[in-house]
Formats: C-alpha cells, structure tokens, sequence
C-alpha cells in the first residue's frame, strides 16, 4: 500500500493506492495525478530568468503544464542561463520544448522596456 | 477636492476594494501604494495556487496581480505608486508623501486600510546569539530572490514551517542551494500538506517537529545554528541541542497585520491577533474607515483577502451616501473554547442585507463568520451559542493553519446581545 497527498489542489487529498485500487481522491484531477504518480510523476515549477532592459532584473516564468519530477533540477538550471529582454507579456515563450519534453516555460508576468 | 473613497495599499485588497467601491457607485476613488507597482505581496509569490475561486483557475502571484490591475481599466480609479501614507485621522484626512507630487493633505468621505501584514522577526521569537550577516524572514528572502533577482545563501536551514516557509525551501533548492532542514516549533505543520509534499519531500528536505533553533553562530556571517527538541511546553530539552551547520538561516516564524496607521489614529485593536476589530461590513470603530484583507487579519488565501475587501469597498462607497445609523443594535461574536478570534468581532443585524430570491431559489439573509482555531481536531464540532439556542456544525478534521468559516443567518444572530463560537471534539 502506497499513501502520498494529492498536490493538484490546495485541499491535499490523502491519496491510497492499494496494487490496483485507488482511493481517496475528491475529484478526478486526483485519480488522474494518483495514476500518474505511478508511472511518470510531474510537478509544475515557478521559477526566474534574468531580463534586460526592465525596472526589474528577473521576471517569473512558469512551465506551461506539469514537467517529469526528475527534470526540475535540470529546468531549473536552465532558467538560471537564461536572460531575455523586455517588452514581455504574460503567457510570453520564455523557453520553448524545455529539455526536449514538449513543454515550454512561460512568462508569468509581463514587463514594460524602460 | 474630497475623494469618495481613498484606498491604502494596493494589494489584491487594495483593488478588490477600489473596484468595488466603483462598482458601487463611488466617483472619485483613489488607491495609494508605497511600492513602485501594485499586487502587494503577491509579486513575489511566484508559485502557483491563487485564483482558485475568484478567475477559477491556478495562477502565479504576479499573474493574480495584473489581472486585479486588468480589472481596473477604463473605471477611472486613480492609483498612485511609490506614495507611502503617513497618517490617517478621524476626521478621515490621509497625509501621504512621493516624488512627484511632494506632501499631501488628501480628503475623503470614506476610507478602505488594505496595508497587509508583516512578518515576525528573530528579535520577536528571541532568537539568542550573534547578528551575523546571513538570518533572513522567508518573505524578505523571497522577495530578495524573486523581484531582486538576488540569491541569499547556500546552505540553507528554515525554522517555522508554515506555507511560506516550505514554498521557500523548495525555491531555495531549485535555485541551487543545499536546504538542511525545516524545524518547527510545533508537533504539527501550520503549512498545507500539499506543500509539505511537493516542497519538502519531492525535494528530500527533512521536516523536524517540535524542534527550535535556540542560537546562531558565526561572527560576520551565519555558521551553523543550534537546534533542540521541545518539550509539550514548547521549552527545549537539555541535552538535545545539535549544531547544523550552514551560512544562511530563513525565519518563517508568523505575520502579523501591518498597523501602524491605524493605531496612531485611535482605532480600536484586536490585541489576540494584532488585527483591527471590524463590524460585518468592516467598518473600523471609527465610521466612514474600512479595513480589509491581510491589515484586518492573515488570510490563507489572496481570494478570502479580495472576497473582504469586495465587502470593505462596497460599504465605503454606500457610507458616502448614507453615513449610517450609529444607534443600530450591535451583537458581540465572542471567541470561546478553542477559538483565538473571529472576523468580524461585531455584527449590526440590520446591516445584513434581506433574503433574496435568485432563479426562483431562496437565500437567507446571512453573515459569514471567519474565526481560527487553537488546535488540532480530529472529529470538531463548531458550537455556536446564542442567548437562546445553540447550533452544532461537525466538520471532522480541522487545523488552526486554515482558517474556519460558518455561515449565519440573521434571524440567528439578531436576537442575541453575544454570539459564542467554541469548538469541541466528538466524543
Ligand atoms: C509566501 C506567501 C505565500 C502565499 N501563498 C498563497 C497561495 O498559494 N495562494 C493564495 O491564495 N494566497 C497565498 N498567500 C496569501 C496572499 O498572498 C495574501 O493573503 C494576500 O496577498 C493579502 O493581500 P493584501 O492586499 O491584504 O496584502 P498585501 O498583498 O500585503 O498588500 C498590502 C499593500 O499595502 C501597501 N502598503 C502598506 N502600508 C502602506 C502605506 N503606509 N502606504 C502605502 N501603501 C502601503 C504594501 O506596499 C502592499 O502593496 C501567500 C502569502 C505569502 C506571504
Ligand atoms: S483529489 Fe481533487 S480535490 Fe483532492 S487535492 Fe487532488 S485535485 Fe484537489
């Protein structure tokens, strides 16, 4: 028997996943994440890339759906090489098909050029 | 010129309470924001999970933010950034300084305080040892690191292990650094499990409960810091000190709503949670001065904040056309067995808006009441007290780190002078 919490949403379901019985979950977003948690767990990241020519020197970005859990150190790296420079609008391609996963980073806000 | 309304601080609250006001028919409203750019606190909480209930979807902090500012386009709301206010008084004169337009002496008819909180200090928890260069609160490191694009340290220790803690322990290891542990003084997280799972585990950031740091060590910068177990007291047990050793320590040790401007103005305070006490529509003790969002009371999430300010700003525009009724009834809501404290404290039943009938569906007049919790209960039953009935609400699990809310109806409440909301555990 396996318990984790649910991190789809902020109630945290206690999660049990009996061999093939599933259990716990409130809604379906959670039996999916209970599935996948088994064969190819993801986590959504936040994170920050350098950007030039803004009032600030980094602006946030955000994966555009949830990335392989072994790859966030790796995504993380990434966006610490990363500079882009501003104008930037929210939902913006910061990096696109990150780590080859399909998945892009996008901008969480947006930035005027000062 | 005199304002309808002037709102103070321009987080979610701030422009919840500004549209609001507008929505209800306030002209002139005016949001004063001592920071370069509205969103408040929510700039730096880059994670995602605000929005929830307010756009129905998962967003970042900044994204929560300009959709907030979005929302004031084309309302002819003025706001003015990098304004720090200075004062407010009773006659509801608001001093406030900036580059551009120097000192000012604004009126208003009504005013709405949204100024957030604060976060508590190692100087507040008594925190021995040297001041080394490297002890941050976990809100100015997130802030240092997310907005400034300044990493703080690179190995890392965190006491307290509320959300704000645990977002930051994850942020801290995604941005490289070797996060040791989390110590909590309590023998339970005040943090949502979702971000013990996913900022913590996914991480192998071991949590230690009931366990404290008692010193810090290092001369010019942190070194290590010394960590006890605590008894039931919350006392550290001799002989269980250990030395972690690392160069940066983030506290995470409690916010408290930012309240300077009220109390010099004479505002009557809620001293169990250094909050301002408020009637249903978050009117202060002084008429024509609202409070809401994090000044009033923490809240958990960003939509309970803006959900009160909508209350707050709707209010401060009614009260320009009709001050009130200072002689209406008034019903304490008292904090009993369990409960730290309730927002609202205070009640006017007639102030509660008349049942309504929307698509042939009928919805009572009701209040809702915010309260916290002092401990963990398994099986808790809200007892909620009048003169003369008593009602039970069970609710199974309940943790003082979410905050409680029951709904009343005005027929409930009106005919009581105090209104006592305890809870108990099923026995
Ligand atoms: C680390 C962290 C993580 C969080 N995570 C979540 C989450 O996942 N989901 C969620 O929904 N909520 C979350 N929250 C809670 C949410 O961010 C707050 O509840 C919300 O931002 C409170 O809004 P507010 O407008 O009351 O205060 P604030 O956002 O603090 O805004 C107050 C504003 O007032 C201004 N101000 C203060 N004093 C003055 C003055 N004298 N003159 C002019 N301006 C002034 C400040 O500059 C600030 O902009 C989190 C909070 C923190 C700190
Ligand atoms: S199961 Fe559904 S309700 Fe429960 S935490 Fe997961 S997403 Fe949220």
């Amino acid at each position: 028997m396996l318990e984790f919490t649910c991190v789809v949403c902020p109630w945290g379901c206690s999660l049990i996943v009996e061999s093939e019985n599933i259990s716990g979950y409130s809604c379906s977003r959670g039996l999916a994440y209970a599935k996948n948690e088994q064969t190819d767990p993801r986590r959504d990241i936040s994170g920050t890339v350098r950007v030039t020519g803004a009032a600030h020197p980094v602006i946030p970005v955000k994966t555009s759906s949830p990335i392989p859990k072994d790859l966030l150190l790796d995504a993380a790296e990434l966006l610490r090489k990363t500079s882009i420079s501003a104008p930037i609008k929210t939902g913006d391609v910061i990096i696109a098909n990150m780590l080859g996963t399909g998945i892009d980073f996008i901008a969480a806000r947006s930035i005027e050029a000062v | 010129m005199i304002y309808d309304v002037i709102v103070i601080g321009g987080g979610p609250a701030g422009l919840y309470a500004a549209a609001a006001a507008c929505g209800n028919g306030a002209k002139n409203v005016l949001v004063l924001e001592r920071d370069g750019e509205t969103g408040g606190i929510l700039q730096q909480c880059i994670h995602s999970g605000f929005g929830l209930h307010m756009f129905r979807a998962e967003l970042t902090g900044p994204e929560y933010a300009e959709r907030a500012l979005e929302m004031l386009t084309n309302t002819g709301i003025e706001i003015k950034t990098n304004t720090m206010v200075l004062s407010i008084s009773e006659d509801r004169t608001v001093t406030a300084i900036n580059d551009h337009d120097g000192f000012m002496e604004l009126k208003a008819n009504a005013i709405v305080l949204c100024t957030g909180c604060r976060e508590r200090t190692g100087g507040a928890i008594g925190l021995a040892g040297s001041r080394p260069a490297g002890v941050f609160t976990a809100g100015a490191a997130q802030r240092l690191i997310n907005i400034d694009g300044y990493m703080v340290g690179r190995r890392v220790c965190i006491l307290g292990s509320g959300d704000i803690g645990l977002i930051m322990a994850r942020r801290m290891a995604l941005e490289g650094a070797k996060v040791e542990a989390v110590f909590e003084l309590m023998p339970y997280s005040g943090g949502l499990r979702r971000n013990i799972a996913q900022c913590l585990d996914d991480f192998g950031i071991p949590l230690f409960l009931s366990h404290t740091v008692t010193a810090v060590e290092g001369r010019e910068r942190v070194e290590g810091v010394w960590v006890s177990q605590v008894d039931s007291d919350l006392k550290p047990i001799p002989g269980t000190e250990k030395l972690w050793e690392c160069d940066t320590l983030l506290l995470s040790v409690g916010l408290i709503p930012e309240n300077e401007l009220p109390q010099a103005a004479g505002i009557e305070m809620d001293t169990r949670m250094g909050g301002l006490i408020v009637y249903e529509n978050r009117e202060t003790s002084i008429p024509g001065i609202f409070a809401a969002g994090n000044a009033v009371h923490v809240h958990d999430l960003a939509d309970f904040a803006s959900a009160e300010a909508s209350i707050a700003g709707q209010a401060a525009a009614v009260f320009n056309t009709d001050k009130g009724d200072s002689n209406l009834k008034t019903v304490n809501i008292v904090a009993g067995d369990g409960v730290s404290y309730t927002v609202p404290q205070k009640i006017r039943p007639d102030n509660i808006e008349g049942a309504i009938h929307v698509h042939g569906i009928h919805f009572d007049a009701k209040c809702d009441i915010f309260f916290r919790i002092r401990s963990n209960y398994e099986d808790a039953v809200i007892e909620v007290h009048s003169e003369s009935e008593v009602l039970e609400i069970k609710r199974g699990h309940m943790t003082p780190g979410e905050m409680a809310r029951i709904s009343l109806s005005k027929e409930f409440i009106k005919n009581s002078d105090n209104i006592t909301i305890k809870v108990v555990n099923k026995c």
